[in-house]
């Protein structure tokens, strides 16, 4: 079954339109992407260089242990909820931008 | 009592019950929703009408697996602080899927990766390439599911063998997906979630309000360089000899990290010599295996072929991503929860590390209730027999999701279009009864060999396959317009293939050492051990072959793309429109038309 005709089909098949939205969309989650690459990978790099400081005790846990078992979920969290507000938000600028 | 129950010998009545009713309600369940589904489509993505809080519960139920489950808590208590990069980066790879993956490939209206695969590449040859990972990953995936089944039901029926629990259990759950189908089990598994959470987190509450807090609980383990611990006034006995000391197992680099180097220092006679090999040696090779553990980790829960799969029960691809978010907070939450079991288990239940096979740490989330049964009676024995309905929950779920995955892969993608393509709807339903027999029969047939190795451990490795497999292939799909379907072919079974063979030496040269009658069966991988003591580096990029397999499967796929550059697939920027526009933009098109409609035409 054939899709229905798109609105606008020369503004939306045109290689410019493709570009933007491939590259809005892809560098925004580069930038999610950079900030939880750079807390996951260098929480071994902290462990390897900077033991001491780690095995600080708070409250009982090393501060390495509170920060990889227990705070690193809502880190997540707070990325994810950060990048489908503005993902969302991108899309609905280009539905916009393309049915004006 | 009579011969043929003999095994039900010393069988606490509440675990049982539990136990008893989790599978039969599961069953239930399926069977119910076996009357509802009718067509092909209804069971192999749920008719795509599911909304985002129960997509995301099934989800979430299908991920947390036996290794979530019992896995991380033995692994903790076995090996400590490295033990926690499982579960965090269990939940931190949906992330990778939510920014790269997830809203792009539920737009492009393909069911499984090997129909995204076909549609991409306008390769059926593809295609067939493309669905042989689905079951390397799933039967690497299901022996700890099955090891799991084996170690409960011998905690639960003391007197049955461990193999007895697997083929018990594989039976039941193979029967309830060959009658169910995916529709049956999106409800079954969103329950098991929150089943799975209730019985993971209510012990742990119990637990930490009779014997102590997770921070006292880990402050008695004494750091490197503290003269006492922390905390001193939690109850803890005395370490067995095979435990790990504390300060290696609560700091970063510990048992799990540093054996290839350990096993290489012990076999230096000079005992200089060995300290400076160790001292040399041991950090750089952990900081390795850890950035290699975590990049199969982080990558492969992005190319998993049963969780891709259920995206595609969401509507569009915004209701994918916020699924994707409530995912991460569901199985984020949970993860708090195992590693608790398992610093409470080193301090109360330390004579499960001697034990070997089922009867070691992999069984803590098990026994450590039972610990209340003997100070509150029947409180503590209920308290077990939710534990082990959670148990049931975990590896029922999982295998069954796998099971779908895979008898979909031999019946929808081997059968349907390879072998019979003129085959009717019916012809096609029986046949996806008869697959699923056949998968769940090789599955127990495995699951028997791996009672010596560690849960999560093994799950660690099916995840480094999908890693080095369908990750590069999904990934550089969406995002990289130069991609030829030999490049994409080319990564992916380099890579993949690569990962598997290293991961399987590991396993067999393990099983090797086994004391029990896995060591006679495998006897013949006992040199490898030999080999890797004396380059203990080889054995660290077997063990975790992800840190070379990815960056090997991607750089192949850019290579080959370059050189056949030609060959780039027709039609490229509609399917690239299709990928990544918003469906407002009435681009939206079911690219498989025949599974669009359901095979049951």
């Amino acid at each position: 079954m054939p899709p229905p005709p798109p609105p606008h089909e020369d503004v939306v098949h045109s290689e410019p339109f493709l570009r933007s939205l491939m590259r809005r969309q892809l560098s925004l989650s580069i930038a999610c992407a950079v900030t939880f690459l750079v807390v996951l990978l260098g929480l071994p790099l902290l462990n390897y260089f900077a033991a001491d400081l780690m095995a600080t005790r708070v409250a009982g846990f090393t501060l390495s242990w509170l920060v990889l078992g227990v705070l690193f979920f809502p880190f997540i969290w707070i990325i994810s909820w950060v990048f489908i507000r503005r993902s969302i938000a991108l899309e609905e600028d280009e539905v916009k931008s393309v049915k004006r | 009592m009579i011969t043929p129950l003999a095994f039900l010998n010393g069988v606490d009545p509440w675990i049982f019950t539990f136990s008893l009713v989790t599978v039969v309600v599961t069953i239930g369940m399926g069977i119910w929703s076996a009357r509802t589904s009718k067509t092909a489509s209804d069971f192999f993505v749920a008719g795509r009408s599911v909304s985002v809080g129960w997509n995301a519960s099934a989800i979430s139920g299908e991920y947390l697996s036996a290794a979530s489950f019992m896995g991380i808590a033995g692994m903790v208590m076995s090996s400590g602080y490295d033990a926690l990069w499982y579960p965090v980066c269990y939940a931190c790879g949906y992330l990778f899927l939510l920014l790269f993956i997830a809203g792009p490939l539920r737009r492009f209206g393909a069911y499984t990766i090997p129909d995204f695969a076909e549609g991409r590449y306008d390769s059926p040859v593809f295609r067939k390439i493309a669905v042989v990972f689905v079951l390397f990953i799933g039967f690497f995936y299901t022996m700890p599911q099955m090891k799991a089944a084996g170690t409960t039901l011998a905690y639960i029926f003391p007197g049955m063998p461990y193999w007895g629990g697997v083929v018990l259990v594989g039976a039941v759950i193979t029967l309830n997906v060959a009658l169910g189908g995916m529709k049956g089990i999106t409800l079954v598994q969103a329950v098991q979630y929150w089943v799975k959470l209730f019985a993971i987190s209510a012990p742990v509450f119990v637990l930490m309000a009779v014997f102590g807090f997770y921070n006292g609980q880990l402050g008695a383990n004494t750091a490197p360089g503290e003269a006492a611990p922390a905390v001193q006034s939690v109850e803890r006995k005395p370490l067995v000899p095979k435990a790990p000391k504390d300060a290696s197992w609560i700091a970063p680099f510990g048992p799990l990290t540093t054996k290839a180097v350990n096993a290489a220092a012990a076999t230096i006679k000079d005992d200089a010599a060995r300290k400076a090999y160790l001292e040399e040696h041991q950090r750089p090779y952990s900081l390795l295996y850890t950035y290699s553990l975590i990049m199969a980790l982080v990558c492969g829960t992005a190319g998993l072929p049963h969780i891709l799969v259920r995206f595609y029960t969401n509507p569009d691809g915004a209701a994918a991503k916020r699924t994707t978010m409530w995912v991460m907070i569901l199985i984020g939450v949970f993860y708090v929860f195992p590693p608790i079991f398992g610093v409470i288990g080193r301090n109360l239940t330390p004579d499960l590390y001697s034990g070997i096979g089922a009867k070691g740490t992999d069984k803590v989330v098990l026994e450590l209730p039972t610990l209340l049964a003997a100070k509150f009676g029947v409180l503590g024995s209920i308290l077990s027999g939710i534990t082990c309905a959670g148990a049931f929950a975990a590896f029922m779920s999982t295998f069954s999701g796998l099971l779908v995955s895979m008898t979909g892969a031999l019946a929808h993608d081997v059968y349907g279009r390879m072998i019979r393509p003129e085959a009717t709807a019916a012809q096609r339903m029986s046949m996806f009864k008869w697959c699923a027999i056949l998968v769940g029969g090789i599955a127990v047939i495995l699951g028997c060999f791996v009672e010596p190795l560690e849960i999560a451990f093994m799950v660690g490795q099916a995840f480094a396959i999908a890693a080095a497999s369908y990750f590069p292939l999904l990934f550089m799909s969406v995002w990289w317009r130069g991609m030829t379907m030999k490049g994409a072919a080319a990564g992916m079974l380099t890579g993949g293939l690569g990962a598997l063979v290293a991961a399987a030496l590991t396993n067999v040269a393990t099983l090797s050492l086994d004391p029990g009658p896995m060591g006679k069966v495998f006897a013949g991988f006992k040199p490898m051990n030999i080999f890797w003591a004396a380059h203990p580096l080889l054995r660290i990029l077997c063990e975790q072959p992800a840190i070379w397999a990815v960056p090997l499967s991607i750089g192949l796929m850019v290579v080959v793309s370059k050189l056949t550059a030609g060959q780039v697939p027709g039609n490229l920027r509609k399917k690239m429109l299709v990928l990544h526009a918003p469906e407002q933009l009435g681009l939206k098109q079911e690219y498989i038309q025949d599974q669009a409609g359901g095979a049951g035409h």
